[in-house]
């Protein structure tokens, strides 16, 4: 065995902070630890002040020291606590003041959650290749649904929102509710024979399938191939309605519509009722300004039926003619009694034509004209005349003395 | 639509009374009906649209569940007092 040198080349000799920036060195070159994801179990984890999270990341044979800084700590969806199994994405280096090799964490996820993405991606993909995302395949939505399938859990917040918006909206439909598991194992099986038990049962107009918020594995049910293909099965339009924020899931994919939470579902499918209220006041003013312009045409159209007839005619023809229009105008008025800004413009309709047809006509219904004898100015008041008076009477066919009386 | 057999205005659901309102309107806005038919068409639409509005404000939404026997009527009280939000 050589004898180890003890006062060789002064070169030999490193210092600490060498030794430690050339370890650092090494580790920050091996591209593999510099954008990694480490699996492992959570503990020592402490939270000081400053916001750095510290933990240590532990397998059955190894330990691994991390560090997560304040900025990337409150950015993470899932803070580990002592015990998780997780996955922590970051790089490895060198605390070089405490001579530590460390992970410099910047996003965690729960374990598991690697693999089902992964998984996710594969069936998109696949279900997206047989065209099942095409906007061509998809089917338009009613405009008045009478029925309406709701799928989800019957103790869910979802099913409340979901009524919620229903009863303010639009209560005239009737809603049938499908209950299932939207969550665990039995979720798939129990969301397919929802969406097949309302399509042979029911045959709702359209179908709502909802569910509130949660994690990749929450949404697991959603993601489910078989759950996929009763969604495009489904002769009823589905609305999906799953109350997650950020990435969609396979149904949202596949369904009709997506809708961002389980109230937008409901809105997606119903009218408003605020809104149908002002549509059939609207209807309902243009079909009484039709009617009142129907009317005025009418009128005109006999009016100058009528004036022919004065022209042509013998005064027995033009007396039945008005007897006519008298019949008809009086029918309209009596069936706008309810009208009654119409029936006022039938009244001045008539007097207008009485008006058009002369004096002459008006006598012959009875009327008289009455004037003094000698001066021929007509008698307008009982005030004008005194006993004795002579005066002159003048009917349709003729005019004759009389006296006042006493 | 044919006006040989009115269906009273109270067998019709909303959708059906809107759209023939919607018909009865534009016919009598552009066709300019004889007198008689104006009239029918106008009160017509008068209870179209009553029976509209009343529909709108007197609804109550029906609420079922399909259950392994069938469709049954389900009570809102069944949900309401379960798990909160």
């Amino acid at each position: 065995m050589p004898q180890l040198q003890l006062f060789g080349s002064d070169s030999a000799v490193l210092t600490v902070t060498d030794v430690t920036r050339r370890v650092r060195g090494l580790l920050e070159t091996d591209y593999r630890l510099q954008d990694v994801w480490v699996a492992g179990e959570v503990s020592n984890l402490s939270r000081p002040a400053s916001g750095h999270v510290y933990f240590t990341l532990k397998d059955t044979q190894a330990s691994l020291r991390c560090i997560m800084w304040r900025p990337d700590a409150a950015r993470v969806l899932v803070m580990p606590s002592a015990g998780d199994s997780i996955e922590v994405h970051g790089r490895v280096s060198v605390y070089e003041a405490g001579g530590q090799y460390q992970l410099y964490a910047d996003a965690v996820r729960l374990a598991g959650e690697g693999a089902l993405f992964q998984e996710f991606l594969r069936l998109k993909a696949r279900l997206e290749a047989e065209g099942l995302f095409e906007p061509a395949r998809k089917r338009p939505l009613p405009t008045w649904p009478a029925l309406i399938g709701v799928v989800t859990s019957p103790s869910g917040a979802a099913l409340r929102d979901v009524l919620h918006v229903l009863k303010r909206r639009f209560p005239l439909a009737e809603v049938t509710l499908a209950p299932t598991a939207v969550q665990g194992d039995d979720a798939p099986a129990g969301i397919v024979a929802a969406l097949r038990g309302l399509n042979r049962l029911v045959r709702p107009d359209v179908i709502l399938l909802v569910r509130g918020g949660g994690s990749i594995e929450d949404l697991a049910a959603f993601n489910d191939e078989g759950v996929a293909r009763a969604i495009v099965a489904s002769q009823a339009p589905v609305v999906s309605g799953v109350g997650h924020e950020t990435d969609f899931t396979i149904a949202d994919f596949v369904a009709d519509m997506r809708a961002p939470t389980p109230s937008a579902a409901a809105e997606i499918v119903t009218p408003d009722r605020a809104q149908l209220s002002l549509a059939v006041r609207r209807a309902r003013e243009r079909l009484a300004r039709a009617f009142a312009g129907s009317l005025a045409a009418q009128r005109w159209a006999l009016d100058r039926q009528l004036d022919a007839l004065r022209i042509l005619s013998p005064r027995a023809q033009v007396a039945s003619a008005r007897q006519r229009l008298d019949d008809l105008l009086a029918r309209a008025a009596s069936g706008v009694h309810h009208h009654l800004s119409l029936r006022r413009a039938a009244l001045s309709g008539l007097s207008q034509t009485l008006r058009a047809v002369g004096p002459s006509a008006v006598l012959a219904r009875g009327y008289a004209v009455v004037s003094r004898a000698q001066t021929g100015k007509v008698v307008r008041s009982v005030a004008e005349v005194a006993p004795g008076d002579e005066l002159r009477v003048r009917v349709a066919d003729g005019t004759f003395e009389a006296e006042v009386g006493p | 639509m044919t006006k040989a057999k009115a269906k009273p205005t109270e067998d019709l659901s909303y959708e059906q009374a809107f759209l023939e309102l919607e018909t009865l309107v534009a016919r009598l806005e552009s066709g300019n009906p004889p007198l008689e038919e104006a009239l029918s068409l106008f009160e017509r639409g008068q209870a179209l649209a009553a029976r509209c509005g009343r529909l709108l404000e007197q609804a109550e939404l029906k609420l079922k569940a399909l259950t392994p026997e069938g469709v049954e009527p389900l009570e809102d009280t069944d949900l309401e007092s379960e798990e909160p939000a």
